[in-house]
């Protein structure tokens, strides 16, 4: 099978999740090896996803937890959960 | 809490017995998973923040309708996710909605930048306050749906399996949504990332 440019991008996703037919696999390799672009594309996706995937960046907002568990104190000492 | 551990049934069924207090623990092991769940549709932290107080409220009257088939976090999630939901159809106009719609379009053709190489960014760079605010940026530019598979799969690292379940869709359209949130990071990314040199220093 030989994959252009195009299909390569529409499996780059699955690629970085582990998630491709060894058919397909074997061709998107063959292609990587060869393509500089689509091989930047694809360092370029999966470097964004780790970095994304870090928790630095996506981070609770500070005071978060002591405002979430402030407000339940008050409902807390209020009210009882509905019986089963 | 002295003695050994309890198991989450056990923490749950004694809440419902009365010892409210042990409601807190409960609620502290999935923070993070309901804050990014709310996020993920507000992209308001403000806003986000109040949905969860709201869903932690909902969860703990309803504790006793808990059946224990899911994760409490799991639960806790879909609470949130819905509330989240509902308040931002109740802001949101009509024309972003139709502007909602029309990204939905499953004929387009999702485009990478493309570039001739690539210099990696190691994770340490996220020390810099900079390169966060700019991740943070691209994926608030996201629709919403796909916004939603991105912090699940790639926030949360939820598999698709769980991904699907979460958000009323099916595993196919998981992984095409997250294929076109990938790119579309990518995309805006990518350009604006590769014209610094970014070392893992403070700033």
């Amino acid at each position: 099978m030989v994959l252009d440019c195009k299909h390569v991008w529409r499996e780059i996703s699955n690629y970085i999740d582990g998630d491709l037919d060894p058919s397909v696999l074997a061709s998107m390799e063959k292609h990587l090896a060869h393509c500089r672009h689509c091989a930047a594309v694809l360092d370029s996706t999966r470097n964004i996803v780790y970095l994304i995937a870090d928790e630095r960046t996506f981070a609770l907002p500070s005071g978060f937890s002591e405002r979430l568990h402030a407000r339940l104190e008050g409902e807390l000492e209020k009210s009882e959960p509905a019986a089963r | 809490m002295d003695g050994q551990p309890l198991t989450e049934a056990e923490i749950i069924s004694r809440i419902v017995a009365g010892e409210r207090e042990l409601f807190h623990a409960l609620i502290k092991s999935c923070e993070r998973a309901v804050f990014l769940t709310a996020y993920s549709v507000l992209k308001s932290e403000a806003d986000a923040e109040e949905v969860v107080q709201e869903a932690a409220l909902k969860a703990y009257k309803a504790l006793g309708s808990f059946r224990g088939e899911a994760k409490f976090s799991t639960w806790l999630v879909k609470i949130t996710l819905n509330e989240a939901r509902m308040r931002l159809r109740r802001s949101r106009s009509e024309s972003e909605i139709s502007l909602q719609e029309f990204t939905d379009d499953g004929d387009s053709d999702y485009t990478p930048a493309v570039l001739t190489d690539w210099r990696e960014i190691p994770s340490e760079a996220l020390d810099r306050k900079e390169l966060r605010e700019i991740l943070q940026r691209a994926l608030d530019e996201l629709p919403e749906m796909y916004r939603e598979v991105l912090i699940s799969r790639d926030v949360r690292e939820m598999n698709i399996q769980e991904t699907a379940h979460l958000l009323g869709i099916s595993e196919g359209m998981v992984k095409t949504r997250l294929f076109r949130a990938r790119l579309m990071m990518q995309k805006m990314l990518a350009p604006e990332l590769r014209m610094q040199g970014w070392k893992g220093t403070k700033g």
